[in-house]
């Protein structure tokens, strides 16, 4: 079976045959991004699913079971609930910024998306800077909930805000610094390039102790970069009521609460990409049928959302000095020390390659 | 060194927490606590003891126990009790006797005590297991207990 | 500390917020006037009255019997030891003579009520710190408790299964069985309470140190149940001034030293194992007889002041009854634990962080109405 799965090139071909190469091109992207849009606004939505499946399994419960079959409709109702619902703000409100804030939470999200190389041909844009691009980019969606919490003009909601924007210029530096361990090792900065490293064995192999401890501290640091339990200290539902988003209501709170979702997807995707092969199949059983790679980089990232929702629905909550100590006394000094011992393993060839 | 040993004690006791739930993840199939309420209205049953509402039983010739001493009424802590009595004349013995008229029941105001049913000396009224008492109105929780046209039944005395 | 920053026009400021009547973190409709700096709490003013029933003047109102329903809805986590509180009371006027199958049933229920009021907030406790899952496991185990209840008294929270004189029907044939196969179940669950949450490096950071209660204060706040034994203070009214059939079983009185929020924590853990000791030597010998004994219809108490105290799952409840000789008490006053122990609320959060506050409130096992009345 050979299915073309280099969506920009077969869009621009099939548009340039009836329209001048330009137009061709804005029109290749503007497919693209309503189809990137849409699988995402899906996903997202699925996701929450996942997440509400997920804890009533931990919890002894059965989860949303009433809509459509298995509550496969639920989100669905849920969005389409939210939708109808008024958006409400504050009297005092800065309504500019208050609209405002929303989008850049939701735009950043989904901007970062975009490289992820899903397989070997379907990336929508192969950046040769890509891991910079999204470390740049998933720091931009703590400025949105900033600008919320400041302009939302309700006590608790900036108290979630400020806590936000520690807590997220923290952790940066945990996630930045955990994947530039990895970049030692493969040397590039391109995704699609840190994927074709790792036909050598995954990265996690190949880079064996320091890997690990890059992974661990990653997880770590990413499931605080999303905001959630046990980093929740933005909504903190028991001291803060709902945090930043307390005075949203209807569609814009939807999108706050859709970009936590994706955004734990892109962190477990970068996770996917950086040390489990990406779209790689374990030991190349799948080599010959490229496109099995979609369902591979999917699988490698759900089980780590997984691994995120395990988190959330076990651990208490952290208090926010704690938080901060686990970054700047713990994450931050292993992760410089990890960098010298993968620097040194990299310098010796200690690296383990099939 | 301590610090790497907070470190390890740390993710252990982090890991163990995580086994707890991971164990009830991978055996939710069979685990789960809850009802699929009003789905399962046919086979929940509730114990015979519950308290849902005040009930006067009728036997089939449409004949109660109440012979309205007004015990009940007095018992009740909050008034959610009324009966309406009048003194006639007793087909049978031809004596004048009291008999009720309305036995009024507010289960709207009614806190299940169930101090009622205590003071019963005929054992009149009795608790029923039904526990769906929403209504569309207040004015429905208000109930009359005795059926109409229902009599005292033969030989039951205060 | 100087809030002011040297040779600049900023400047920080204390402000207010409003932690309630309707937060998730105040269990009920409790309203906390925080004053904050930034994240530090400055100052805790809790504000009552949102549920305020006025329950002691209806209770002037009301016949003896009649009160103790009363009680049922001021701690409902623990309802029946009110309303043992109340007919204990009532007895002790008219001088009554219990049977003994009286004071084991209300004893071995009792405890339950303890248990089922101790996995409860255990649950909300890792709720309130974060933990959501603790929640449905605690509730999980409750739920048995409930059934037992539901079974025998016919009631799940407001059970009114005490009358003065005794108790309002025998217990249900099932009863010991089932609370046996309880005691079984839950000597599995406990330990894994232990695993999820006790051990947790998180759970640990949040309450070691934090909300700390020396014994002086706690004895000079009128501290007690387990927030006066996890600082040391020796308070269990179940040890000291034995009532019902506590006098015949043995169990320790659980103190911790410690003082803070962890110390607290784990009290009402082991309390819990302190319990099932005492259900446990208990339910095979619970002795035949009568459940009642015959009291007049209307209950009229000798002219006089009468006091009974009990230990409830939150602490020291005490009712207080001065009777004229009517049928209806001149003035009945309840002791609450909850509302000496919400007085230490200020004196604990202080200097500490809203993530304290909420943790330290946790362990002081609030019931709102129970503090209202």
């Amino acid at each position: 079976m050979n299915i073309s799965l280099n969506i920009t090139k077969t869009i621009t071909e099939l548009l340039s045959g009836f329209m001048s190469e330009g137009a061709a091109n804005i029109g290749a992207m503007v497919t693209i991004a309503l189809i990137y849009l849409a699988i995402f606004a899906v996903a997202g939505l699925y996701l929450v699913l996942l997440e509400r499946k997920i804890a009533a399994w931990f919890q002894l419960r059965l989860g949303p079971n009433r809509v459509g079959p298995w509550g496969l409709l639920q989100t669905m109702a849920d969005a389409l609930k939210l939708v109808s619902k008024e958006l409400t703000g504050t009297v005092k409100a800065d309504k500019f910024l208050f609209n405002l804030a929303p989008y850049f939470v939701i735009v950043s999200s989904l901007m970062a998306l975009s490289v992820f190389p899903f397989t070997q041909e379907f990336q929508a844009f192969d950046i040769n800077i890509g891991i910079f691009f999204l470390i740049a980019i998933s720091s931009i969606g703590v400025i949105g909930i900033l600008l919320g919490g400041w302009a939302s003009n309700n006590k608790f909601a900036l108290i979630g805000a400020m806590r936000s924007g520690v807590q997220t210029i923290s952790y940066e530096l945990s996630v930045g610094l955990s994947l530039l361990t990895m970049v030692l090792l493969t040397g590039t900065l391109q995704l699609s390039e840190i994927v074709e490293v790792q036909k050598n064995g995954w990265l996690i192999i190949q880079g064996h102790i320091p890997a690990v401890i890059a992974f661990m501290i990653y997880m770590i640091a990413g499931t605080a970069e999303t905001n959630r339990a046990p980093f929740d200290m933005v909504e903190a539902e028991s001291e803060l009521g709902a945090g930043f988003h307390t005075e949203y209501s209807g569609m814009k709170f939807a999108y706050f609460f859709l970009a936590e979702f994706i955004n734990m997807f892109i962190i477990a995707a970068i996770a996917t990409t950086v040390f489990f092969g990406g779209w790689l199949s374990p030991f190349g059983i799948t080599e010959s049928i490229p496109w099995l790679g979609v369902f591979w980089f999917i699988g490698k990232t759900f089980m780590l959302v997984f691994l995120m929702m395990w988190f959330r629905w076990t651990f208490p909550r952290l208090r926010i000095d704690q938080l901060l100590t686990l970054e700047w006394k713990y994450l931050l000094p292993l992760n410089l020390l990890n960098i010298i011992l993968m620097a040194v393993i990299v310098w010796l060839n200690l690296t383990i390659q099939f | 060194m301590s610090y790497f040993g907070d470190i390890y004690k740390g993710i252990k006791t982090l890991l163990t927490g995580m086994s707890v739930t991971g164990k009830y993840f991978l055996t939710s199939r069979k685990g789960a606590i809850t009802q699929q309420y009003p789905d399962n209205r046919k086979t929940l049953k509730m114990f015979e003891r519950f308290r849902g509402e005040v009930v006067m039983p009728h036997d089939e010739n449409n004949e109660h126990r109440c012979t309205g001493c007004q015990k009940c009424e007095l018992a009740c802590p909050n008034g959610s009790i009324e009966i309406i009595w009048d003194r006639q004349i007793d087909p049978e013995s031809g004596k004048k006797k009291k008999m009720i008229d309305q036995h009024i029941y507010h289960l709207g105001m009614c806190t299940m005590c169930g101090l009622c049913i205590e003071a019963c000396p005929t054992d009149a009224i009795v608790w029923a297991q039904n526990f769906e008492n929403s209504v569309y109105d207040r004015s429905y929780l208000t109930k009359v207990l005795n059926q109409p046209n229902s009599k005292l039944k033969a030989g039951v005395e205060e | 500390m100087d809030t002011t920053i040297k040779n600049s026009n900023l400047k920080s400021e204390e402000y207010f917020i409003n932690m309630g009547p309707q937060h998730p973190a105040t269990h009920g409709v409790l309203r906390l006037l925080l004053t904050i700096d930034g994240e530090i709490i400055k100052k805790v003013e809790p504000d009552l009255g949102y549920i305020h029933r006025s329950i002691e003047k209806m209770c002037e109102r009301d016949s003896y019997q009649q009160i103790v329903h009363l009680t049922d809805r001021m701690d409902y986590l623990s309802s029946h030891i009110n309303n043992e509180a109340v007919c204990l009371t009532v007895e002790n006027a008219l001088q009554l003579e219990i049977p003994d199958r009286v004071k084991v049933i209300r004893t071995i229920i009792g405890e339950l009520t303890r248990i089922a009021s101790h996995t409860l907030w255990w649950g909300v406790m890792g709720m309130d710190v974060g933990a959501l899952t603790t929640y449905f496991y605690g509730f999980r185990d409750r739920e048995m408790i409930n059934d037992i209840f539901e079974e025998t008294c016919g009631a799940r929270l407001t059970m009114n299964y005490n009358i003065p004189g005794g108790l309002m029907f025998d217990i249900h044939p099932n009863f010991v069985k089932r609370t046996k196969e309880f005691i079984a179940h839950f000597k599995t669950k406990l330990p894994e309470y232990d695993t999820l949450l006790t051990g947790n490096v998180i759970f640990q950071k949040r309450m070691k140190g934090v909300g700390m209660l020396t014994k002086e204060d706690a004895i000079s706040f009128g501290a007690s149940g387990p927030v006066g034994r996890g600082s040391g203070y020796s308070c269990d009214v179940r040890k000291h001034h034995p009532y019902s059939a506590l006098d015949k079983v043995t169990f320790n009185e659980v103190l911790k030293t410690e003082g803070d929020s962890f110390a607290r924590y784990q009290v009402r853990i082991e309390e819990m194992w302190e319990s099932m000791s005492i259900i446990e030597q208990l339910i095979d010998n619970i002795p035949e007889g009568d459940v009642q004994v015959a009291t007049n219809a209307v209950i009229k108490l000798p002219k006089g002041e009468f006091y009974q105290k009990v230990e409830t799952a939150r602490g020291e409840l005490g009712v207080y009854i001065n009777s004229t000789g009517t049928k209806n008490p001149y003035r009945l006053k309840f002791r609450s634990p909850g509302f000496s122990n919400l007085s230490l609320l200020n004196h604990i959060a202080v200097g500490g962080k809203i993530g304290d506050l909420v943790a330290s409130m946790a362990t002081l096992d609030l019931v709102i109405p129970d503090i209202d009345r």
